[in-house]
């Protein structure tokens, strides 16, 4: 047993191989150093990514009206590869998510289902499908995107070439992608949100449930509050920003050969999935809470 | 060893006592005690062979990374001042990389357009005729509105120049410029850095400070040049070319590429 569980990670338990009482003892300091370490990494990453942060922050509001002919075009051209260009694909997924949203419902509630359609949407997508799937669809695309094309740039050693021109590689780089990753994942989140609301209508019509659309405009109205629009809002963004930051983190923030870029931009995007999920639960702890 | 300069003026670079780190791992020394002084009009050559640090040290001059010890001045100041003043100063080193670096994502002109761009707040259309002006003096011209990577490395090197004169700097470092490059475009280079260091017309007849770096020093033979080489960790000024009566050492001579007879 004790050399299967080595084989899972052999450097890690290596030191508790031995088949005895002693060796026992010494698997579970094992386990608590691999424990241990893995927190501690994810703190130190944590707090590398959050100092990063705020440099960029610091050099946003700094250089807001520094080069605006180089920057907003940059922007511009974020913002069509983090939404414009990710519609097509947003139909499509909001489609298939009201399909399965109502499927489900009216196999479940039978005819009762055209009662709760509405509260079950909002409830289902409007407050936690939505965003996060919004957002997720972003990583897959422009985030993973975005990680290999500024890996790439940081082993070429293009970063070094914008220095010596004086060029700030955070404001040229960083500061377009991280705003318009913000504003695309707002923007699709949106649509995708009204998408699956239509799409989510359709389907019910199709399969005989007895709901007026005026009926259905009431139903998500009433499950509605003014909180809704305002947390989807902040957490799209930050969904936004979190994607942003971390795949720029992970591509351009440390010093690359062209043989890491695959590496770093797995991370990017795991890295990206973690923080993602746990901003969630901390908005369904708001939710909670308010 | 303190390099004798042409002029004696406030140097554009003076490095007093520095240790050179490499630019993968500051914390590793490559250079010791590196005692150079530039004047205005100055062209330096720099013989090395590979890996002995002449990128680092180009890094250093030009102010991309802090020297380990001792003090490194450009235009006499030791710590560029903040703000406008002190991009106006770093603005005035110009640094070819070795084979270019040009920006992937960008053509040929966009990469040259970048910063003046950048440092002019200015739109693609404003900044036409210096562009063309300086893809025709590089003969990028035809490669205008290719991406990087779809040609040569040996035009990759030109538009590295391209994009480094962009911005009419006062000196102009280069890392290794004619490295794998064929006869035709060493005699480009050779005559474009000649007519440079003797003032140019785009740059208003100004001559320029050049500082080279390279492996192979048999193009500059015989040229009025000031030469040092870089030879266990160490910045060794040589003089002038024309004033070395012979060349009697084995690892200058391997930098000429001149066949060492064998020891008998």
């Amino acid at each position: 047993m004790w050399c299967y569980v080595g084989r899972v990670n052999e450097r890690v338990f290596s030191a508790a191989i031995p088949d005895s009482a002693g060796g026992r003892e010494s698997l579970h300091w094992a386990y608590a150093n691999y424990v241990g370490r893995g927190l501690v990494g994810f703190f130190a990453a944590g707090r590398r990514l959050l100092a990063f942060t705020l440099v960029t922050l610091g050099v946003f509001v700094t250089k807001l009206g520094v080069a605006p002919e180089v920057t907003f075009p940059s922007i511009r051209a974020e913002l069509a590869r983090s939404g414009t260009r990710l519609l097509p694909m947003f139909v499509f997924m909001s489609a298939a998510l009201g399909l399965a949203v109502i499927g489900q419902a009216i196999s479940w509630f039978g005819n009762l289902g055209g009662t709760y359609l509405g509260t079950i949407l909002v409830v289902v997508v409007v407050r936690e499908l939505g965003p996060l799937l919004a957002a997720l669809l972003v990583l897959t695309h422009a985030g993973a995107h975005n990680a290999i094309e500024l890996a790439t740039t940081r082993a070429l050693g293009e970063v070094e070439a914008l220095e010596a021109l004086d060029i700030d590689p955070i404001h040229y780089l960083i500061v377009p992608r991280v705003a318009g990753m913000a504003l695309g994942v707002f923007a699709l989140t949106i649509y995708f949100i009204l998408g699956v609301l239509g799409f989510g209508y359709l389907f019910a019509f199709l399969n005989g449930v007895a709901l007026r659309p005026g009926e259905y405009a009431v139903q998500i109205a009433n499950a509605m509050s003014g909180l809704d629009f305002v947390l989807v809002s902040i957490k799209s963004c930050l969904f936004g920003v979190t994607i942003g930051m971390i795949t720029c983190y992970q591509g351009l923030a440390q010093p690359l050969r062209l043989v890491e870029v695959s590496r770093a931009s797995v991370k990017a995007v795991v890295h990206s999935v973690i923080a993602c999920v746990l901003l969630d639960a901390f908005f369904i702890l708001v939710y909670l809470l308010v | 060893m303190s390099a004798p300069s042409l002029h004696p003026i406030v140097p554009v670079i003076e490095m007093t006592a520095v240790s050179v780190p490499a630019q993968h791992d500051l914390r590793c020394c490559v250079l010791e005690d590196v005692d150079w002084s530039v004047a205005p009009g100055d062209y330096w050559v720099i013989g090395a062979m590979h890996n002995s640090g002449k990128s680092d040290l180009l890094a250093v001059a030009a102010g991309l990374t802090p020297p380990q010890k001792g003090v490194c001045r450009l235009f006499g100041d030791s710590t560029l001042p903040a703000g406008e003043q002190g991009q106006r100063q770093r603005l005035r080193v110009g640094l070819v990389f070795d084979g270019g670096r040009p920006f992937h994502r960008l053509s040929v002109a966009e990469n040259v357009m970048l910063p003046w761009r950048y440092h002019h707040h200015a739109g693609e259309s404003d900044c036409g005729d210096r562009t063309r002006e300086i893809l025709e003096l590089t003969e990028l011209s035809p490669l205008a509105d290719r991406m990087t990577g779809t040609f040569g490395r040996a035009w990759e090197k030109r538009l590295g120049l391209a994009r480094a004169l962009v911005l009419k700097p006062d000196v102009l470092l280069l890392d290794n410029p004619m490295g794998g490059l064929d006869g035709r475009h060493i005699h480009w280079w050779m005559s474009f850095l000649d007519q440079l260091s003797a003032g140019h017309p785009f740059l208003d007849n100004r001559p320029m400070t050049l500082i080279m770096a390279c492996e192979n020093l048999r193009p500059w033979r015989n040229r009025p040049h000031c030469l040092a080489v870089l030879r266990q960790k160490h910045f060794v000024s040589l003089g002038r070319f024309t004033n070395l009566t012979s060349v009697s050492e084995p690892f200058v001579r391997e930098l000429l590429q001149e066949e060492i007879p064998a020891a008998t």
